[in-house]
Order: structure tokens, then sequence, then C-alpha cells
């Protein structure tokens, strides 16, 4: 017989481990639908590594799909750690798109290095407010913050369709739904030349070398972890819950804003409502895979990134659908989950001598 | 072995060398134990002596590394009792009820009582059935609580006693009570005692682990003691004394504290017509008035769910008055807030060490300075001084004695008795005005809750006021100057301070 029971400390082994084991684990199961689909399943992965590292320019293909993930991952994983469930990262990184697009394409004409951080800054503050709102309405009437983020994330997007057919319709757009484009010195500069990797990478980076030196070593950081293992106790020791748990809403809010502004500013150039392919989304899926650790953020929205990517090349190559990602990606979070388990408890086998 | 006991009745459960280890930790060192029929055999030993482990492995919750258990059925013949399974101790007719409450809080108190020991299907259609049989048991056993209300709504007490009496609804023939009289007063604790001796009568065997050297006395016919996980010596009742226990226990003299007079000072706080008018009854209080002053300890006896937890509440800043002032120092509190309270200068010991004292998950030395994180030795601009944290942690974890797996294993792997030494370590620390103790002993051992109320009389020396809350009376009356008694939200003073009046006035019977 085999009994469930729970561990006596965290594993460290565990907590490093469960992820990494998870992603390899995935990427297993997902070779038996590549099988059924009568692809060679090595030469499929070789094909999927090819795409992720196999030029320069694949390589920079991944980290500019990464760039997204990393914001959303680090909105996701703050918000996570101060038990503010943020679902709606998506709403808040089309926030941030259309702040960038209202100020960047021509509403302000200043040079680089006043644009730049003012397209930046207007960003983030929208992406804040679409959290702080509902943090609000936690805080103060007790809404729950899951449904409100995940009902907002399609108000907003509505918005996003008015302000592409109305005011920030591009008039050069030939009838399009899309925005004017940000002027030229509003564009996050490009990391390699005639590649689409831009600045907002390094900026990622930067934000969660910040953010994981926060929480580990700044009173703000240990107020929210307070606040996210136990609120009465956080509570009952003096620290001001709604403020700590609104400060963390607006923080969450901001990033997943600044992945709005780096899509549309880095890459894209000018807004349309497909901007983001659910990267608010794959954010909370890149935050459950990294433990909620900022710097975990970065290594597996590299992975989630080089998953997509891989697979759309793989399917490219060997004409399997690019589905396959999807499969990937899920995969590796359900076995995280799995693996959160076990990290919390253990199986213990038991012997059938006693009888009765 | 040579057996002091009555050989006359014959043995229904034997535990044969059971040992068990957590890690490196040996918790169970092959522990022998007996258990005759009509029995009371009382488990004694502090906390982690491996009372509770050992009773685990008996109820199948925990498998034993080694060692067997044997069940008599009623023609003597032994059966060995499947081990690490509950079912089939319930089934070998082993009820248990445990310290901490195992009972769904959103069934009511009927449904948790037959949860578990009828088929689904069965469970409206014999309802009424089973009210009639909890109706006998209760009637019998004097053990009443509300059957009819979710069990979240019920008090400490009335849960322990839904808790008894889901284990007699099972007809039970070995009954565990792990520190059954913790949370009940002294009359219903002598009640519970003295239907548990008439249960015996018609055969029910009872093992109950308790701290209260008084009631182990005079309830059981034998006592087994229990240190560092093995058996270090068992005695009979009739020719045991505290001394003589409490010796086999912490394996020296325990101390009783000496409290001297002292000419009590100004007051430090001051409640005036202090009402809070809760959701419910039991989260109410009205009218309070009390006043602490320095160099005092101010005890407030009551049965848990009496207005006790709200009052705290309040002087806590938890939860703002509907009317009524707190003073702290002659000064008006205005702005009920966790954080303007601790400034103000009062220093609490909150009565849900694991919910409200520490945040589990966070390392022992973060909960150390928790309340303080404003002050220049932790922080500097925002950030944690880590090297001066690690070091006053250390300081703190020597000076109260904290021990455990050190200052940044999570704090949830501390033992009760080591968590409530860091709060007492973090509170003492700050030199309070004002203590707030709201039941600092409860389910401590006993060496802890010595250390507890020897570092509120050291308090008290140095000049603090002090509150002390607790069910426990004969902490309440070796440690307080004054006494009041709590009771269905209104405090009255006691003018004599004796086991009889008090209890009578827990039980809001006397005037």
């Amino acid at each position: 017989m085999i009994r469930v029971e729970p561990r006596n400390a965290n594993s460290a082994i565990f907590s490093y481990g469960v992820p990494i084991l998870s992603a390899v684990v995935a990427l297993i199961l997902a070779s038996i639908p590549l099988w059924l689909a009568g692809a060679p399943v090595l030469i499929s992965y070789v094909e999927m590594a090819k795409g992720v590292f196999g030029s320069k320019f694949a390589f920079s293909e991944m980290l500019t799909r990464a760039t997204p993930l990393m914001f959303t991952g680090l909105a996701a994983a703050l918000a996570f750690r101060a038990k503010l469930w943020n679902i709606g990262a998506e709403g808040q990184l089309y926030l941030g798109a259309i702040a960038a697009v209202a100020i960047g394409t021509g509403y302000i004409e200043a040079p680089a290095f006043i644009l730049l951080p003012l397209i930046i800054a207007f960003g983030c503050a929208a992406g804040s407010v679409g959290m702080v709102v509902p943090a609000i309405l936690k805080t103060r009437y007790g809404a729950d913050e899951v449904v409100t983020t995940l009902l907002l994330n399609f108000i907003i997007i509505i918005f996003l369709q008015y302000m592409l057919e109305g005011p920030l319709k591009d008039p050069m757009g030939l009838g399009w739904p899309q925005s004017s484009p940000i002027l030229d010195q509003g564009m996050l500069p490009p990391l390699m030349e005639r590649m689409r990797v831009h600045s907002g990478l390094i900026i990622a980076i930067v934000c969660a070398l910040i953010a994981q030196f926060m929480l580990a070593r700044s009173v703000w950081g240990f107020k929210l972890r307070a606040v996210g293992e136990n609120v009465f106790a956080a509570r009952h020791a003096g620290i001001k819950v709604n403020r700590t748990i609104l400060g963390a809403a607006a923080i969450s809010g901001a990033l997943a804003g600044m992945a709005g502004v780096s899509e549309v500013a880095g890459l894209k150039g000018y807004l349309t409502s497909d901007l983001s392919p659910g990267f608010g989304y794959a954010g909370i899926i890149v935050a459950m895979l990294a433990g909620l650790s900022p710097i975990g953020v970065v290594i597996s929205a590299l992975f989630i990134a080089s998953v997509f990517v891989g697979a759309d090349s793989m399917s490219r190559a060997m004409g399997v659908s690019s589905y396959l990602a999807d499969l990937v990606v899920s995969t590796s979070l359900l076995c995280v989950l799995i693996g959160g388990f076990f990290g919390r408890f253990k199986l213990v086998r038991t012997n059938l001598e006693g009888k009765n | 072995m040579p057996t002091l006991f009555n050989m006359s009745s014959s043995p229904v459960l034997t535990l044969n060398g059971l040992s068990k280890t957590f890690g490196s930790v040996q918790a169970a060192q092959s522990i022998n134990l007996e258990l005759f029929e009509g029995e009371v055999l009382a488990l004694l030993g502090e906390n982690g002596a491996g009372k509770t482990t050992l009773m685990n492995m008996l109820f199948g919750h925990y498998m034993p590394d080694s060692g067997s258990i044997d069940i008599f059925d009623s023609s003597g013949t032994a059966n060995q009792l499947q081990l690490g399974n509950p079912q089939a101790a319930i089934a070998a007719g082993i009820g248990m009820v445990h310290q901490h409450f195992t009972l769904a809080e959103n069934l009511d108190a009927l449904d948790n009582i037959m949860l578990g020991s009828e088929k689904f299907l069965e469970l409206r259609r014999n309802k009424s059935k089973a009210m009639q049989k909890v109706q006998k048991i209760m009637n019998d056993s004097g053990l009443v609580a509300p059957m009819n209300v979710a069990v979240g709504k019920l008090t400490v007490g009335e849960r322990q006693r839904v808790e008894i009496l889901k284990a007699l609804y099972r007809d039970v023939k070995i009954l565990v009570l792990d520190e059954p009289t913790a949370v009940l007063t002294p009359q219903e604790a002598d009640k519970l005692f003295d239907n548990i001796t008439a249960m015996t009568q018609n055969g029910l065997s009872v093992i109950f682990i308790s701290h209260k050297l008084r009631e182990v006395l005079a309830f059981s016919n034998r006592i087994a003691v229990l240190r560092h996980g093995r058996k270090v010596g068992e005695i009979s009742s009739k020719e045991a004394n505290e001394r003589k226990i409490a010796r086999l226990m912490v394996g020296e003299e325990t101390k009783v504290f000496s409290r001297k007079k002292l000419e009590v000072g100004e007051p430090v706080l001051e409640v005036d017509n202090l009402t809070i008018s809760g959701s419910s009854k039991r989260e109410s209080i009205s009218d309070i008035n009390l006043s602490v002053n320095k160099h005092e300890i101010l005890g407030i006896a009551g049965i848990s769910g009496n207005g006790q937890t709200v009052l705290a509440n309040a002087i806590s800043g938890l939860v703002k008055p509907s009317s009524g002032k707190i003073k702290i120092d002659s000064e008006n509190i205005l702005s009920f807030d966790p954080s303007n309270i601790i400034q103000a200068g009062v220093g609490r010991i909150p009565e849900d060490r694991h919910k409200d004292g520490i945040v589990g998950q966070m390392s022992v030395a973060e909960n150390m300075i928790i309340e303080d994180l404003n002050s220049s030795k932790i922080q500097s601009r925002g950030l944690l001084n880590h090297e001066s944290i690690m070091r006053y942690c250390s300081d703190l974890s020597s000076k109260y004695d904290v021990r455990g797996p050190g200052p940044n294993a999570s704090a949830r792997l501390l033992s009760g008795g080591n968590i409530q030494k860091l709060i007492l370590a973090r509170v003492f620390e700050a030199s309070p005005k004002l203590i707030l103790a709201n039941q600092p002993t409860r389910g401590l051992d006993m060496g802890a809750a010595a250390d507890v109320a020897n570092r509120l009389l050291e308090a008290r020396q140095r000049g603090s006021g002090v509150i002390l809350i607790s069910e426990d009376l004969d902490e309440i009356l070796s440690l307080s100057d004054r006494i009041m008694v709590i009771y269905d939200g209104k405090l009255r003073i006691a003018e004599t301070h004796d086991r009889e009046t008090l209890g009578l006035m827990m039980a809001g019977e006397a005037a």
C-alpha cells in the first residue's frame, strides 16, 4: 500500500529540481503525439532545437518571444507572492500598449531620451491602473480579484477595439483597425543589427534582478511575502495589509503594462488588436514554472519561448502541427503542479504485514 | 516485568516495542504499554516526549518503524492490529480525540459526528435515529453541545465536546483523549472525568494525555510517563504525587515561581465602557471596564467563546470598538490599527500562535523582526540589514532559549513551545508598557509554560502591566494580582480568589 505523508521540510532539491524535471517530462510526453503523427521523434526534436539554437536569427527570435513573457511572468509572480491572483495581465498589457501608442505616435514631439522614458512611464502607469482598480475592489469590498481581473481582460480588449476604430485609428492605415506608428525616437533600440530582438529584453532582465533583490532584501519585499504567506499574522504584527496589497498590485500591473510597451514600441511599432497571442495568460505559466521566483521567470520565459519558436520551426520542417508547442507548455505546467505536490508531500510504501 | 496493577481485569490492548523516527528525531523508541479493561491510563510527558506520536501509531495515522499492537477481544485472545490503517483501528474499537480538532467547520455537529461512521446514502434517513443516539450519549456523559449549528460557529470548548461525542458515538472500547480538558472549565472537566469513570464501569478503557497533574492524579488509575521518546516510568496513581510525576517527566524538580509583593504603579491601560457588537453573541462584549497598572498582572478567567477573543482583538487594534474608550498611558487610542498599538507600547501574545503569531513559511529570524521593521538596526533606507538581523536573532534565540533548526529555517518547523518562545522574544525585547497575553500556555509542556509564566513575572517586576487571559485557573491563580471573570461578554471582578468561586463565575452561575 502507498500512503501520502507531508514532508517535514521544504526540500531544496525539489524547489529547483521540479521545474527542470517537469520541462523534461513534458518534452518526453509530447513525443507520444509526435510519434502518433508519424514524425520521427528524435529528428523532430533536433529540428526544434535547430529552430532555437540553429542560427543567430533563430536565437534572436526566441529572445524576442521571451521578452514579453518575462514581463508578464514577473507581473504574475510578484502578485502571486502576495496571494493576489492577477489573471488580468493580458488586459494590463493592452492598457500599456494603448498608453504607449497614445503618447508615442506624435501627440508629444520630443527627443528619444525624453519620449522613450515617457512612453514607458505612461505604459506602466496604465497597466498599473488596470490592476490597482481590482485590488481596491478586493481590499474595500472583498471582490474576488480572480473574477474581476479576468473579466476586465475582455472589457479592455473591447475598449482597445474601440480605440483602434476610433481615436487611435491610423488615418493612413487604409481602413485597417490599427494605430499610427510610434515615432522613431519613441522606439526601443534594437539589440542586434537586422534582428528583431530589442532592448526590452535588457529591461526585462533588469526588472527581474531588481524584483529578486527587493523581494529578498527590502522591507517592501518582506511585507509582501508576509502578507502573502499569512495575512493574519502580518496584520497582527502591524503590517498595513491593504497598502501592501495595493503596492503589489501597482507593480504587477506596471510590469504587465511594460510587456505591452515593449511589444508595441520594441517590436511592432504600431498597435493592433492581435498584438498579444495570450502573453498575459502565458505569463501565469511562466511564473508557476519559475516557482514564483523572479530570476526563475527569466529562465522559464526562455524555455517557453524556445518551445514556441522551436515548435514553429519543427512544424515547418516536419509537417506536424505547431500546436505541439501548446501541448508541451501545458504539460510542463501540469508537471510543475504535480511536482509541487511531491515537494510538499511524499509517498510512503507501507508493508502489509499487520493483519486483522 | 512486575505488575503493580489490578490483575483481576484482563488487558485489552498491548503496544509491543513501538518505534518511530522522523528524519533524525527518535519520536518513539521501543515503547511497551498495556491497557486493562475498565482502566484510565494517563500518558504524561513534555511536548515532544512522544505521546502524540505513540497515539497516532495506535490509531493508524503513523506507520511504526518496528513493533506491533495487539487488541484483545472479549474472550481474551490477542489479535494483531493492522498497522498504519485508521480504518482497522476504528474497526477494532479504538476512538481518538485529537488535540487539534478534526471537524468539518461548515457541517453541523450532528453531521460531523455521523461523518465516516455511516454510509453516505443512509445519512438523511438515519439522522433522527443518530440524533437519538447522540442525545442518549449526551445525557449519559453530560457532554452537551448544540447539534444543529455549523461547527465553525461553536466555541473551542463546544468543538472539543463534539469531538468526544463523535468518538463515543462509534461505540468505542478504547478511547484515546489527547489533552481533553485544555479548553474545559474545572467543573466541566470534573464532570467529564466523572462520566468517563462511570463509563469505564461498563468496560470502556481510556488513555488520556494531559499536562495537568492535578487531574491526572485525581482521575487516572495508572500513569505512564514518556520522556524523549522513551517510557521512563509507570506508576499507580495511588502511589503517585505531583512531585514524583513531575520529576519523572522533566527529569528534575520543576521550579515553582515566586511572586514578590510589589507596589503597583499608575495605570498603563484603562478601558472605559467598551462595547463591541459583533455578528454573533460570542463576538460581542458590552460595557467592559478595566484598568491595569504598572507592576501588576490582571488575570481574566473565562471559558473560551465568552468574549475574551474580541476583547483581546480590540486591545490589539484588530477590531474597532462600537463605543467606549481605550487609553494606553492615559493617551486615548483613536486609530485602531495594530501598528499604532505596538507603537503605543503594547506587546501582544496572540491566542492562536500559529495563525496570528508567526508567518510559518518565513524564517525564524524574519518572524523575530516582523513587528520591528522600522528600527534602524533592522533596516536602513528600506533595505534589510541581513547581518545585523542574524546577529539579533541569534542573540534572542539564546536569550529566550528558542531551539530549532536555526535562524534561516521556516518558523513552522519549530515546536509549539519554541514558537511561543519566539513570540515572547519579540514581545519582551520591545520592553512593552503593557503585555496582553491571551492563553499564553495553551498546549505548552510544563517547561515551556513555566518559562512563559516566569517571563510574565519578570515583566511585572520591571514595571509592565500584564493582562493574562486564560482558561487555566491554576495559571490565573498563581500569577494574578487581581482576577476578573469574563462570561457572556461581560466582565466581573472576582472578590475571592479560589477555584470554586471562579469556576462558578466562569459558568455564569454565582452572583
